[in-house]
């Protein structure tokens, strides 16, 4: 992929990644609130035991706003140094071009190891996601290609952006969650976890996936974001944008392999996402607002949960839950 | 555009999200608990649902939800919006803990949601090992029940000390002020004892709404707060600034040569460049010279903050290690008395070696004594010497080695640990310090001038300790009857401690439960230990069926002195030679928990000797222990 311009696409970025390199005198932008401070604590507490007692932990970085929450955290955890793990991003080859653009050059500027995992194998059988099933589409690009990540890495710890607030199976998940050899996660057979001690001792094989995001909620994030001057993917953010209605789901046209239906034609819409993924099953919202003050502040207006918006997730009852036992987040 | 270069609809959207940052005041992290069919997962739908948490996608799939898997009949089923697990949702209890989030105007909410029925009561103590006060839900019909007790036990002992009693159900006794009444005496009366800092009894009903958000109007006579507003404004505030400073240390933070700080989260105290620290272990003292963050360097850290420390001088200092005011320094002991909550399906055993986790610090650790059992539903103490799934104790703990801590009343995070299994890996126990002993430190060894050197000298060869194990009927005996009449034969000075003749003497107490195995190993081990240090070379015949065990008496000698020979012969073959026709008697049912037929037996993973008697002779295995002996003594 070739950029329209040569100049770096995202001075933010650079200017933020200017503030871990100590050279500039540090200080946070904003006061934050007690709440918040309290949540960072203990997303940071969660990090660096995770890098004391695991070999070899990852972070899975989805690009998304909780990623960009988690890895904000992880550079303030390990300051000055570098957090003692690389990124691994799990790519279908259907992100938004945006979404690339983002982790190219954030991870570059942090100067942070970026693995980037596919699977390859359905990619060059030319599976696309307008002719897959969603939910075979999500196991085959996503679950499939995070646990040959996971394998081929060695990687006995992985950490998610997920928060308890999510959905319904993810408020009962624990904040380091054992997974079997193959990935799999037994909702009856969970250790219990007391005060803030997590117990990270696997056999062989077995992984942890750890959440230090479980209490944050998604107002949480956001007003962290915005406090902390945190850059995220400008899809989140109202812009006009060429958009198919489909079905009421309004779909972006991010590249020419498209498949429009008969009749279908982009439109220009003034629109933004909520949640990022695949940009064919991403279906954004109509809005104008275009700073993350207006974000959060049609969110407290908002009656709808942030996951709907992802297709993968509304196939049946419980999917999410379906999803975790087959060793995805 | 105003002078601050914002437009109307910035300006706007600004001052919404201003004042939802003023609303961040505080967090409260509660649980809920009771019986089965209390009401819990009501009361947190109906606290989402009235402060608008619930989105209309979410409200849809609830309202379908109803009708498919609800219980109230046409009405919308609050429960169904908490309880999240296929499984659950089928059989209608809740299994798991489960987190919930909202917030008011006033202050944000984490809520532990958590079961009731007993099986499930080591999930309600993990929920409440993070909460600040607890709501103990009672069904107004039914009153205080058993379980009840067994919860305002449990929340006492974790160390919650705000409770709202909220009986429930008040529509269902007619709104009655003389129930709920009857109902606050009685338990006021049943937990006087746990010395709770506040009980605010409200009346509600759940599934109506009544005293949740709003005032009830079906109950007059009720001029106490509605339970949003007692939880918004109950003041839980654990002042720790002024507490001596404490710092576990979780990871050294070294980029590069110029650098060596000391990161982790104060867990008590503040601390300011300057101040004097002390390592709590070593004693050693050095000066905060730095306290860095991403965010600058702040001239005072506080209990909460995750920082990085950095010190004045170059001392040895690793994960584990607890950073702390000189003054004020923390118990540093290898012995303590706790409260010990059993939460694994597999018994607690004493004597077995178990991992516990403590701050940062993790150490081998057994439970040397049961003092006493507690019953959680009367508070009874009761003796005992296991310890099953959701049974408490008081027990003393013995650790591998010296570490620092707080009781639990002091300090939640240098008070609490858990055990982990050596071999499952599960957390087996969760713990809270209630004093440490100081006795091993006291009993200082007595001095000898004659050591065990100078005794293997006296007889000309190596002390060691041959362990022979595996299944009834192997030939352990047989052989080590062999070996030993060979060493005599060349001189050696012996001794051969057999399992039959030790549990005719020594042991003669002890049954053959796993408590009781575990027992007969560790004395064996003790006395082996002995007769190691007087010189002899000891060979030692039990079956030993744990691997745990058998690396305990390990562990108590010194590395290569303990040898252990496993005697290796398949069940079927055992079982046909049954020389003391046991296997024939433990078929019939005739012996209970014999090892191979219904008591199970962990064949050793890396043995110095493995005979096979299947294709050596008694004779030919105990010259090949021979060779061993002289290729390695």
């Amino acid at each position: 992929m070739t950029f329209a311009h040569s100049h770096n696409p995202r001075p933010d970025i650079l200017r933020y990644a200017e503030r871990f390199s100590g050279r500039a005198p540090a200080a946070r932008p904003q006061a934050v609130s007690e709440h918040l401070r309290a949540l960072e604590a203990e997303s940071i507490f969660i990090m660096r035991e995770v890098a004391a007692e695991m070999a070899n932990p990852v972070l899975l970085y989805s690009i998304g706003k909780d990623s960009s929450v988690m890895l904000h955290l992880a550079m303030k955890a390990f300051y000055p140094s570098k957090p003692p793990f690389p990124l691994m991003h799990i790519a279908t080859g259907w992100d938004f071009r945006d979404m690339i653009v983002h982790r190219d050059v954030l991870a570059r500027a942090l100067g942070l190891k970026l693995i980037v995992q596919s699977n390859e194998a359905a990619m060059a059988e030319g599976r696309t996601p307008f002719d897959t099933d969603s939910r075979e589409w999500a196991r085959m690009m996503l679950i499939d290609a995070l646990k040959a990540g996971m394998d081929a890495n060695g990687f006995d710890a992985a950490f998610g952006g997920g928060r308890r607030d999510e959905e319904k199976s993810r408020a009962k998940e624990r904040v380091f969650s054992v997974r079997s050899v193959g990935h799999g996660w037994d909702p009856r057979n969970q250790r219990p976890e007391l005060w803030r001690l997590y117990n990270s001792r696997v056999a062989k094989g077995e992984t942890i996936r750890v959440f230090p995001l479980s209490n944050w909620t998604e107002f949480d994030i956001w007003d962290y974001i915005r406090l902390e001057e945190i850059p995220v993917v400008p899809l989140y953010f109202a812009k006009h944008r060429p958009m198919v209605d489909r079905g009421g789901t309004l779909i972006m046209v991010d590249d020419d392999r498209m498949q429009f239906q008969p009749g279908e034609v982009a439109q220009d819409r003034l629109v933004r996402f909520r949640t990022l993924g695949d940009w064919p099953l991403s279906g954004a919202i109509e809005s104008d607002a275009d700073t993350v003050e207006q974000v959060i502040a049609e969110m407290l207006g908002a009656r709808t949960s942030e996951r709907q918006g992802r297709l993968v997730d509304t196939d049946e009852a419980a999917s999410m839950e379906k999803k975790k036992r087959e060793g995805y987040f | 555009m105003n002078d601050v270069g914002l437009d109307s609809r910035q300006a706007e959207a600004l001052a919404i999200t201003t004042r939802a940052e003023e609303a961040q005041k505080g967090l409260l992290r509660f649980l809920t608990c009771g019986s089965v069919d209390d009401g819990k997962s009501t009361l947190i739908g109906r606290l989402l649902y009235d402060s608008k948490l619930i989105m209309e996608d979410q409200l849809k799939s609830l309202e379908a939800d109803s009708k498919k898997h609800g219980t109230v009949g046409e009405r919308i089923d609050f429960a169904l919006l908490v309880d999240g697990l296929e499984a659950e949702r089928q059989q209608g209890i809740t299994i798991d803990v489960a987190y919930r989030f909202f917030s008011t105007a006033r202050r944000s909410f984490i809520v532990a949601d958590t079961p009731g029925h007993e099986q499930y009561s080591r999930n309600m103590a993990t929920g409440a090992s993070n909460c600040q006060l607890a709501i103990i839900l009672i069904d107004a019909r039914k009153g205080v029940l058993t379980q009840t007790l067994r919860h305002s036990y449990l929340v006492h002992l974790l160390g919650i000390r705000h409770v709202v009693l909220a009986v429930n159900k008040m529509d269902l006794v007619d709104w009655s002020e003389e129930r709920f009444e009857e109902i606050v005496d009685l338990y006021r009366a049943k937990t006087t004892n746990l010395g709770f800092g506040e009980v605010t009894p409200i009346p509600l009903s759940a599934l109506e709404g009544d005293n949740v958000t709003l005032s009830s109007p079906n109950m007059p006579w009720y001029s106490g707060p509605v339970l949003i507003d007692h939880l918004e404004t109950v003041d839980v505030a654990v002042v720790r600034d002024d507490a001596p400073f404490a710092m576990p240390v979780q990871w050294v933070n070294r980029p590069h040569m110029d650098f060596r700080g000391f990161s982790g989260t104060i867990v008590a105290g503040a601390v300011t460049p300057g101040d004097a620290v002390v390592v709590a272990k070593s004693g050693k003292p050095a000066r905060v010279e730095r306290i860095v963050t991403a965010d600058g360097e702040p001239g005072r850290a506080v209990a909460g903050d995750a920082v990085t420390i950095v010190l004045d001088q170059e001392i040895d200092i690793a994960r584990g290690d607890v950073l702390v005011d000189p003054k004020a320094r923390p118990e540093v002991a290898d012995q303590f008395a706790a409260h010990l909550f059993w939460m694994s399906d597999e018994a607690m055993l004493p004597g077995r070696r178990y991992i516990l986790k403590l701050g940062t610090e993790q150490v081998a650790a057994s439970i040397t004594t049961i003092k006493h059992k507690i019953d959680v539903n009367t508070q009874e103490e009761r003796p005992g010497r296991t310890l099953d799934l959701n049974e408490i104790a008081v027990c003393n703990l013995h650790l591998g080695h010296a570490i620092a801590f707080l009781p639990y009343a002091q300090n939640r995070d240098l008070g609490a640990f858990i055990l982990i299994d050596r071999t499952t890996n599960q957390t087996v126990a969760a713990g809270m310090v209630t004093f440490g002993l100081r006795r091993a430190s006291n009993i200082h060894h007595q001095h000898v001038d004659i050591d065990k050197a100078r005794r293997a000298d006296q007889k000309a060869q190596k002390p060691c300790l041959l362990w022979f194990t595996g299944l009834s009927g192997a030939g352990k005996s047989t052989i080590a009857n062999i070996l030993e009449k060979k060493l005599v034969a060349q001189g050696a000075h012996t001794y051969l401690l057999d399992g039959d003749n030790v549990r005719h003497g020594l042991n003669k107490d002890l049954g053959f439960t796993d408590a009781d195995r575990v027992e007969n190993i560790r004395r064996v081990g003790e006395v082996a230990k002995l007769m190691v240090d007087a010189g002899l070379i000891v060979m030692a015949s039990f079956i030993s069926p744990f691997r745990d065990e058998r690396r305990m008496v390990r562990d108590l000698l010194e590395p290569g002195e303990f040898i252990e020979v496993f005697v290796e012969t398949p069940l079927d073959v055992a079982e046909e030679r049954d020389v003391k026709g046991l296997y024939k008697k433990a078929r019939a049912g005739a012996i209970k928990n014999f090892t191979g037929i219904d008591s199970p037996y962990e064949p050793p993973e890396s043995a110095e000797i493995t005979v096979d008697t299947t294709s050596l002779s008694a004779e030919d295995a105990a010259d090949r222990i021979l060779d061993y002996l002289k290729a390695h003594l």
